[in-house]
């Protein structure tokens, strides 16, 4: 880098100015050379991509690939070793966007999603003031969400005593309360059955029509032809990245279980 | 002598009715498969099975052995892999698959044989803490401790739930050897495409099961019109679809939506124009309709169906 912009981007950083173009118009995530090592394991191995606004984004890969850890650097949680890479405008290398980032995106996995032991109510309303709602708007939102879901008259029962396709539903609908400009969703359907599944994938679209971007691993192969793109990762690469009509066309596949396949197939390492 | 023989178990936890009456038989080196959504009982099946909880009413036996009786023998020649990792996080590959081993009386040399295509893969991470395994070596590694004592019968719960599709194929390549060395397998599943895998399987819906057939059996008693119709806008597609009155139900299927008809006596000609009318009038073009032939999943869609409008 020349001086003359090293001395402008100095200035921008302490002005807390938006700091360059890296994000291009109409995206919302952009990575560079991303890469996270855990001792002289490489998890994730320089992948660089982007994902537009709006967008049913499929993040595949086999168990191992390197997923989950991708998905953690992109939400805040965790530190990438080298590469670059701006969420929602935010640069995940200051801390001080980091934690801005927060805000402004919602999470959910499968293993952590809601307080078991608080009721339906209090759990949106947790969420709700975590995400620095106030509590005029999370009482008005509450009662949308609830009517919206059905669960009205569920709205003082336990979490733990909701089935588990309930839950998921409330869980998604909690990630997204505030509004975030990107959701990150960890194979949010796993072990559901098919109308759960398919009744949790049609709230993804309207999630996707209010404007929210959707960054989703799942291990469905239907589901990612839900995607509006899908990439693929093997061994900490990604080794594929199109629409699946596109990938299906490419790899000359009738569907995505097969492209998956001979990818995924190619894997040399197991964790 | 069949495998496995329920009578009309019943199992209630509280207020809730958990299993309402089911029964089946399962031959001698077969796979059969329950089928259903979660909270439709299919654990508690396992779990009366395998004889770690007692039916409320009903009776079942294993290998001709009475689950509630004779539990001690079920135990010795049963293998169950429940739902959840239930290994030991903090004890290496090698030392989970011994304890297990040991347990039982026997050792991982003396039955060496009947595991090594499954430990094959986890050789070279037999010193790893299970707790640090990917999803798919931890399924094998279960899978194993399952099988260490030779038992006679199999109980798999959801074996393949969080798997990526490459480790769950080749998992049920393994079932079907397993198969073949004589091993009668119980599974639950909800990929419908591994219900097709199965010699017969059973429907389970609300503690009851629906229909139980070979795979091919269920499909053939669906006989609405079943077409797929693919088009530039998925999403407001489904929605619109599902206005218009001929239609029974519509669910995305991957890259197309399935579309069941009412009985109508329509043509499949007439089926095909009257969808593509009722969906140009709602600015709907460019689209592809066909009919096509249900698989499992379908006939599992439209049981769910009827049973949440009755």
């Amino acid at each position: 880098m020349r001086r003359g912009e090293e001395t402008r981007k100095y200035i921008r950083e302490l002005l807390g100015m938006e700091e360059d173009h890296f994000l291009r118009e109409g995206e919302v995530i952009r990575t560079e050379g991303l890469t996270k090592c855990f001792g002289d394991f490489t998890a994730v191995d320089h992948i660089s991509f982007s994902v537009k606004e709006g967008e049913i984004f499929g993040f595949l890969g086999a168990n191992g690939a390197g997923k989950t850890t991708a998905m953690k650097i992109l939400c805040g949680l965790s530190k990438p070793t080298s590469g670059r890479a701006v969420v929602a405008g935010y640069d995940l290398h200051r801390g001080r966007d980091v934690k801005r980032l927060k805000k402004v995106i919602g999470y959910m996995s499968q293993k952590f999603s809601l307080y078991e032991d608080l009721k339906v109510w209090e759990n949106i309303r947790l969420f709700g003031g975590i995400y620095g709602l106030s509590d005029g708007v999370i009482a008005r939102k509450t009662d949308e969400l609830l009517q919206r879901l059905g669960l009205m008259e569920q709205r003082d029962r336990m979490v733990r005593d909701l089935p588990l396709g309930w839950k998921q539903k409330l869980a998604f609908s909690v990630a997204i309360f505030h509004e975030p400009k990107v959701v990150f969703l960890d194979e949010p359907t796993g072990g559901v059955d098919p109308a759960t599944r398919r009744g949790f994938w049609e709230m993804i679209y309207d999630a996707a029509e209010r404007g929210i971007t959707v960054f989703v691993t799942t291990h469905y192969m239907d589901e990612a032809e839900y995607c509006d793109r899908v990439s693929i990762m093997v061994d900490g690469r990604i080794e594929a990245l199109d629409s699946p009509a596109a990938l299906k066309r490419e790899y000359g596949a009738s569907g995505m279980d097969e492209v998956f396949r001979m990818l995924a197939g190619r894997a040399r390492r197991e964790e | 002598m069949y495998s496995v023989e329920a009578d009309n178990l019943i199992k209630r936890y509280g207020s809730n009715e958990a299993l309402r009456g089911v029964s089946f038989r399962v031959d001698a080196g077969e796979i059969f498969g329950i089928i259903g959504p979660d909270g439709a009982g299919k654990t508690s099946i396992f779990r009366i099975l395998t004889t770690l909880i007692l039916p409320d009413g009903g009776s079942a036996r294993v290998l001709g052995q009475d689950v509630v009786r004779d539990y001690h023998e079920i135990r010795r020649r049963v293998g169950y892999m429940p739902g959840r990792f239930s290994l030991y996080q903090d004890l290496s590959v090698e030392e989970n698959i011994r304890f297990f081993a040991t347990l039982f009386g026997t050792t991982l040399e003396e039955n060496y044989d009947l595991v090594k295509d499954i430990y094959s893969y986890l050789e070279p991470f037999r010193k790893r803490k299970a707790g640090a395994l990917s999803g798919g070596m931890k399924q094998k590694l279960a899978l194993s401790c399952a099988l260490i004592h030779k038992p006679e019968v199999l109980f798999l719960d959801e074996p393949t739930t969080g798997v990526d599709p490459v480790s769950r194929k080749e998992f049920w390549t393994m079932l079907t050897r397993l198969k073949q060395q004589g091993l009668s397998i119980v599974v639950s599943t909800p990929y419908m495409d591994e219900a097709t895998l199965c010699d017969r399987i059973a429907l389970i819906e609300h503690g009851r099961f629906l229909d139980t057939d070979t795979p091919a059996g269920i499909i053939s008693k669906f006989t609405l019109p079943l077409l797929a119709v693919d088009g530039p806008h998925m999403p407001s597609l489904l929605r619109d679809i599902r206005q218009i009155p001929q239609v029974f139900s519509c669910f995305a299927f991957g890259d197309t939506h399935h579309v069941v008809l009412r009985e109508s006596g329509l043509s499949e000609e007439a089926q095909i124009d009257l969808l593509h009318t009722a969906l140009y009038a709602k600015g709907h073009t460019d689209l592809t309709i066909r009919h096509i032939k249900p698989g499992v999943e379908d006939c599992f869609m439209y049981l769910d169906t009827l049973e949440e409008r009755s």
